[in-house]
């Protein structure tokens, strides 16, 4: 296949031609480039997506629950639903194989001080999972465990800027932090993709909330992290049981939406897969045609080619020239000059999607890119197409007999 | 070397068709030098093209080289051309892209010499139809003559048994026209058949023997008085 003198015939031919070659390749590098703008587009939609889901699990459901809006077995509206320990007891014990990851949440707004500094913050109360729940990331120290759970321990993980407002630079690891009077030990300090908020947060093990904040085995909402073998419509269907078999633990009716619900991540999902699917399906539909019309474009330049060079074939072909070299030359010509272009179109895109970067985020696209699985597909593409474009008008070219070819003009 | 019998060939015109040649007889054997003259649309190029299996004749027989030519695909008739085949056209049909070494050097391509020793061969034949120095120009850089000239080279370059030339002249003034026929004389001395097409007498009467066609059938056959002085 790799014949020197065949590469040298054919960087003539396209040296020499200038006008014809930058025409030709054009048409490929402009296709690509459209083609590489749609997907990173749409690449860039879609992270969008994915970091507007990015603050917690995608496999998380949360229960929450208020007062009831319908009357329910003589019960009245506007009954006010506490939800306490043996409702997650319930949850985890029914539901075991069902659920990866669970925790409680008790919420709470205390004062913190430490020395001369002090402010309000928001607290959470939780079991140790809420950590991979909320992708709470620990900078310091360590998160709540099992352990302090059962000693009750007067312990507390604070955020990033509430480590920041009250120690400022100085090390807060292990120093006892006033909370609401009471004295804790700061175990751990973290960090959060959700904002600034979250890092203003705190945490403590729920047991010790109980005990310290009313004494009691109240809770605010149970978060769950459903088995991630669970396909999104089992997720889903999962959802929908935990929540009816909790309004009937609560007597709640049936269709109550405000005194109980089960929000599922997995029924997002679905809509945002569905989302997606459809607007992949739209940038397939269009980037297959922008580069067909590449394809077609490439082609019709090779007819024009071809036929402006059918004389040269036909001197050729006296001179000796088989069909199939003259065939074989125009194919690798033209794959030849479309990899180039395609190339060229595809650094271009790629260049300019990289300085768009995340300047566009107000629009919704977040650092648009393509994946390499693109850029190898559209490449193969670009390739077979060069082939075919060359090969089929080459090939009638081929066909021509010398002496009408020799008299063309 | 070419032995033709009973040759007949006509092109289709519409629904009609037209009948060129009509039953050519003509034996040329190796080494000779022959014109052919006649009218304008008498089938000289016809026949030529078909002796160059550039194009297929209907009826008769041809044999080159001993070899019958009969339902002849392009790729065999390729190989007979670069083996057996050189020409020289009227309006030289040089690649005006690629420099006169270059294209006296392509039959040598399609025969598979190798690079270097193709530049070197078709120097050598440069050199004899005195081009040497013009051998970086391209066509469009050359006279008329010139260009003839390295088409000659290009004809000759692989060596071929027959030269076929369409009116090389026809394109030329006079003193050109000499050059070049004296060239052909001296590739005919050779020992390669040259095979002229003309309109010119003075260009027909240097070569060994002429033909003459009329309405697609030879009229006349004669030796000249050149063939004598061998
Ligand atoms: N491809 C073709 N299709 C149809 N008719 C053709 C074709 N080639 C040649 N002819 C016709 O065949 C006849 C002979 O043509 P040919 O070219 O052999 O003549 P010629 O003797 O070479 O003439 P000239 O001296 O003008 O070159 C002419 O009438 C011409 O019009
Ligand atoms: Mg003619």
């Amino acid at each position: 296949m790799f014949d020197l003198d065949r590469w040298r015939e054919i960087f003539q031919s396209i040296s020499k031609n200038k006008l014809r070659s930058v025409m030709s390749g054009f048409t490929v590098a402009f296709a690509i480039l459209l083609f590489t703008l749609l997907f990173g587009i749409v690449s860039g939609l879609s992270n969008s997506f994915k970091d507007a889901f990015a603050d917690d699990a995608q496999n998380s459901m949360f229960v929450r629950v208020w007062k009831t809006s319908k009357p329910y077995k003589g019960l009245q509206t506007g009954r006010r639903i506490q939800l306490k320990n043996n409702d997650f007891d319930y949850v985890k014990d029914e539901y075991d194989s069902n659920i990866e990851l669970l925790t409680a949440r008790v919420n709470r707004n205390v004062n913190i001080s430490y020395k001369n500094n002090q402010d309000n913050y928001s607290l959470r109360a939780v079991h140790p999972d809420h950590q991979f729940l909320e992708k709470t990331i620990i900078d310091e120290g360590r998160y709540i465990n099992q352990r302090d759970l059962k000693e009750k321990a007067k312990v507390i993980v604070i955020g990033r800027l509430v480590k920041e407002d009250l120690f400022g630079e100085k090390p807060a690891l292990w120093k006892r932090v006033n909370v609401n009077g009471i004295s804790y030990q700061i175990i751990g300090i973290f960090s959060d993709d959700g904002g600034d908020n979250e890092e203003r947060m705190t945490y403590m093990p729920i047991t010790t909330a109980q005990m310290i904040y009313g004494n009691n085995d109240e809770i605010n909402s149970i978060s769950i992290g459903y088995n991630p073998d669970l396909s999104l419509d089992e997720a889903i269907a999962f959802g929908n049981k935990l929540e009816r078999d909790l309004r009937k633990k609560l007597n709640i009716h049936p269709d109550d939406q405000s005194a109980l619900r089960v929000q599922n991540m997995a029924e997002a999902n679905k809509g945002v897969g569905t989302f997606m699917l459809a607007l992949y399906f739209i940038v397939i539909f269009i980037g297959s045609g922008t580069l067909v019309a590449g394809i077609i474009g490439i082609s019709n330049i090779m007819i024009f080619v071809i036929k402006e060079r059918t004389k040269e074939f036909g001197i050729r072909k006296a001179l000796g020239a088989q069909p199939s070299s003259i065939v074989g030359m125009v194919v690798q010509e033209s794959v030849l000059i479309t990899t180039i272009a395609g190339y060229l179109g595809l650094s271009l895109g790629t260049y300019i999607l990289s300085q768009i970067g995340d300047s566009l985020e107000d629009y919704f696209i977040t650092n648009p890119s393509v994946s390499p699985g693109i850029v190898i597909g559209a490449t193969v593409v670009l390739i077979l197409s060069g082939l075919i474009a060359g090969y089929v008008p080459a090939k009638r070219a081929a066909k021509i007999k010398p002496i009408v070819a020799l008299r063309a003009d | 070397m070419i032995e033709i019998k009973k040759l007949h060939k006509s092109y289709p015109i519409g629904k009609d068709s037209l009948h060129v040649l009509k039953g050519i007889d003509l034996h040329i054997k190796e080494g000779e030098f022959v014109s052919i003259m006649g009218s304008s649309g008498s089938g000289k190029s016809t026949l030529l093209n078909i002796v160059g299996l550039l194009d297929e004749h209907d009826e008769g027989e041809y044999y080159l080289n001993g070899k019958l030519i009969k339902n002849l695909n392009e790729k065999k008739a390729a190989i007979l051309r670069n083996k057996f085949l050189g020409f020289v056209f009227q309006s030289f049909n040089l690649i005006s892209y690629k420099t006169a070494l270059e294209n006296v050097a392509l039959p040598l391509y399609y025969k598979g010499v190798p690079r270097k020793e193709r530049l070197k061969i078709a120097m050598e034949y440069l050199d004899k139809v005195e081009l040497k120095d013009w051998a970086n120009h391209l066509p469009n850089e050359l006279s008329g003559g010139q260009k003839q000239r390295v088409a000659i080279a290009r004809a000759l370059v692989t060596k071929p048994k027959v030269v076929l030339a369409d009116e090389p002249t026809g394109a030329l003034d006079s003193t050109t026209t000499d050059n070049v026929m004296d060239l052909l004389r001296d590739i005919n001395d050779e020992g390669m058949t040259v095979f002229v097409i003309t309109h010119e007498e003075e260009v027909a009467a240097q070569t060994k023997r002429i033909v003459r066609l009329k309405d697609g059938i030879i009229i006349s056959d004669n030796l000249t008085s050149k063939s004598k002085a061998v």
